[in-house]
C-alpha cells in the first residue's frame, strides 16, 4: 500500500487538526450555549431579548456566512484572528446557538415543580438554576445535544476552504495530484471522521443510559 | 439665419447618423468574423470518435465558468473566453456550430473524472498537462503556456520580485493546485495560506492578511482585473504551465485530429485573433507565439 505508507503522516495531521477543532468548538458550543440558555430563560426581558437574537441570528445564516463574516469581515472593523482560531471561533458561535436550543428544550422539560419547589426553599435564580435544573435537564437531553456536537464535527468540514489543513482539505489536495487514487482518499477522509464521530456517538449512548431519567 | 441653422442641424444629425449606421455595420461584420470557421461536409472515418461527434451534430465541452479571459460564465449561463474559443474552433473542424456545442462546467478536481465517465467529449480548461494525469486521459495540444507568476498588492510594498523572495512571507493558494504544490516541493520557507477559491486569496490579499498570490498569471491576470486597481502582478513567470485539450484515455485517432486541428488554427491566423478577443483584450498583450505541439 503506497499510497498509505506515503500519505500517512498527512492523514495523521490534518485527523488532529479536525480532532482539535472539533474539541474546542465543542467546548465553546457546549458553555456559550448553555450560558445561552440560562439568559433564554432568565427573568430578566433583556438577556432574554438579547439570547433570542443571538440564536435567531445564528441559527438561520449558513455555516459558510458565518465563515466569510469571522475570517473576512471582521479583519475590515480591524479585528484579525489567525485561521485556525478564526474557525474554532466560527463553528462555536454557530453551534452554541443550537446547543441552547437543545438545553432548552430539556429546561422545559423538568417539571415546573422543580423550579417552584427550589424558589420556595429561597434559592436565588442562578442557584436554583445550576443546583436544581440544569443537573435534571442536562440528563434529559443528552440525545439530541449528542446529535448536535456529532453535527458539528462534520461541519468543521467548511474550514478546509478557509485555510485550515483539516481532514477534507486533503480531498482536492490528494485528488488533484493524482486522481487515480480518489476512492483510497475518499475512504481515508471518511474514515477519519468516524474515528471521532463513530466513538462519540457511543459515549452518548453510555451516558445516555447512565443518566437516564426513570419515569 | 434661421434656414442656416436649420440647414446646420439637419447636416450636423445627418453626419451623426452616418456615423452610427456605420459603426454598426462594422460591428456587424466582426460578429460574423469572429464566429470560429465551421467546417462544412467533412468526412471522417467511420466508427471514430470524430465520425460520431459530427454525426451527432453536438459535442459536450468541459470548461470553467470562474475564470475571467480562459473561461468565465456570462449573465445567460454561458461561457466565454480563450478557452471557450479554442473549443469553438476544434467543434468547427468537427462541423460543429457554436451554438451546438454543450457546455459542462468542470472544476480543476473533477476534468479527469468528468472524462473518464463520458460526461464530456473534451475538457479545455486551463488544464496543465502532466504525466500523473497522462496515466488517466490524454491530451492534445498544448494551445497555451502559461506560468505561475506572484500578484501583490499595488506599489510591491515588500519588494518581491520571485518565488525566492517569498521566504518568510504569507503567500496563497488554493489547495489542491499545481502552483501551490509547487511552492510546498521547491520554497518551503514560504508560508502557504490555501483556500478552496481564488476570490479568497484576493479578499485575504487585499485584507492584508496574506502578502502575496501565486498561481498561474492568467488566473491572477483576473484577479487583477477584478480587483479595480488594488493588485499588480510581479511580472516574473518562473514556471511553465502548458495548457492541453483533455479527452479519453487511447483515442489516438481523436487526438490527432485535434493536433492538426490546432496547428491549422496557429497557422491561419484564427488562433491568434481567438486570444485577442478574450484573454488578450483583458492582459492588452498581443498573441504570443503559438506553442509547439507534443504528439507523444
Amino acid at each position: 500500500m503506497d499510497f498509505v505508507r506515503e500519505n500517512a503522516d498527512l492523514f495523521l495531521d490534518a485527523f488532529l487538526t479536525t480532532l482539535g477543532l472539533s474539541l474546542l468548538a465543542g467546548l465553546l458550543a457546549l458553555v456559550l450555549g448553555t450560558l445561552l440558555a440560562a439568559m433564554r430563560v432568565s427573568p430578566i426581558p433583556p438577556l432574554r431579548g438579547l439570547a433570542t437574537v443571538y440564536v435567531e441570528t445564528l441559527r438561520n445564516t449558513p455555516l459558510t456566512v458565518v465563515f466569510f463574516f469571522i475570517i473576512f469581515g471582521l479583519p475590515q472593523i480591524d479585528f484579525v484572528v489567525g485561521f485556525f482560531p478564526g474557525a474554532v471561533l466560527s463553528v462555536g458561535l454557530y453551534t452554541a446557538a443550537f446547543v441552547c436550543e437543545a438545553l432548552r428544550s430539556g429546561v422545559n422539560a423538568v417539571s415546573p415543580g422543580q423550579a417552584e419547589a427550589a424558589r420556595a426553599l429561597g434559592l436565588t435564580f442562578g442557584q436554583s438554576l445550576s443546583a436544581v435544573v440544569l443537573p435534571q435537564a442536562f440528563r434529559t437531553v443528552v440525545p439530541p445535544l449528542g446529535n448536535v456536537l456529532i453535527a458539528m464535527v462534520k461541519n468543521t468540514s467548511i474550514a478546509a476552504g478557509f485555510s485550515v489543513s483539516e481532514l477534507s482539505s486533503l480531498l482536492p489536495r490528494l485528488v488533484n495530484a493524482d486522481a487515480g487514487d480518489l476512492t483510497l482518499v475518499l475512504v481515508g477522509v471518511v474514515v477519519g471522521y468516524m474515528v471521532i464521530t463513530l466513538p462519540s456517538a457511543a459515549a452518548v449512548n453510555r451516558i445516555e443510559r447512565r443518566v437516564a431519567i426513570l419515569r | 439665419m434661421r434656414i442656416t441653422r436649420y440647414a446646420a442641424t439637419l447636416g450636423a444629425l445627418g453626419l451623426v447618423l452616418a456615423g452610427c449606421s456605420s459603426e454598426a455595420g462594422q460591428q456587424a461584420e466582426e460578429a460574423t468574423s469572429n464566429a470560429p470557421e465551421v467546417a462544412q461536409d467533412v468526412e471522417f472515418p467511420a466508427g471514430s470518435t470524430m465520425a460520431q461527434l459530427a454525426e451527432a451534430g453536438s459535442i459536450t465541452v468541459g470548461t470553467k465558468f470562474d475564470q475571467p479571459g480562459f473561461g468565465l460564465a456570462n449573465p445567460q449561463g454561458v461561457p466565454e473566453g480563450f478557452d471557450v474559443e479554442v473549443a469553438k474552433i476544434v467543434a468547427g473542424g468537427l462541423g460543429i456550430a457554436p451554438q451546438d456545442i454543450e457546455w459542462k462546467e468542470t472544476v480543476s478536481a473533477n476534468r479527469e473524472s468528468f472524462i473518464q465517465n463520458g460526461d464530456v467529449d473534451i475538457v479545455v480548461a486551463t488544464y496543465t498537462i502532466n504525466d500523473a494525469r497522462k496515466q488517466l486521459i490524454d491530451f492534445a495540444g498544448p494551445y497555451y503556456v502559461a506560468g505561475q507568476d506572484i500578484m501583490v498588492a499595488t506599489g510591491n510594498p515588500l519588494g518581491i520580485e520571485g518565488p525566492d523572495d517569498l521566504a518568510g512571507k504569507r503567500v496563497c493558494s488554493v489547495e489542491g493546485s499545481t502552483p501551490a504544490q509547487n511552492i510546498r516541493d521547491n520554497y518551503p520557507e514560504a508560508q502557504l495560506t490555501l483556500f478552496d477559491v481564488y476570490s479568497k486569496c484576493a479578499d485575504a490579499l487585499r485584507n492584508g492578511q496574506v502578502d502575496a498570490v501565486t498561481t498561474d498569471n492568467v488566473i491572477l491576470t483576473g484577479l487583477v482585473q477584478g480587483g479595480q486597481g488594488a493588485f499588480e502582478l510581479v511580472g516574473n513567470p518562473f514556471t511553465e504551465e502548458p495548457y492541453g485539450i483533455g479527452l479519453t484515455k487511447g483515442d489516438d485517432e481523436f487526438r490527432a485530429f485535434i493536433n492538426d486541428t490546432l496547428e491549422q488554427a496557429f497557422q491561419d491566423g484564427s488562433w491568434a485573433a481567438a486570444w485577442d478577443r478574450t484573454a488578450g483584450a483583458i492582459t492588452g498583450e498581443p498573441a504570443p507565439q503559438p506553442p509547439t505541439i507534443d504528439r507523444y
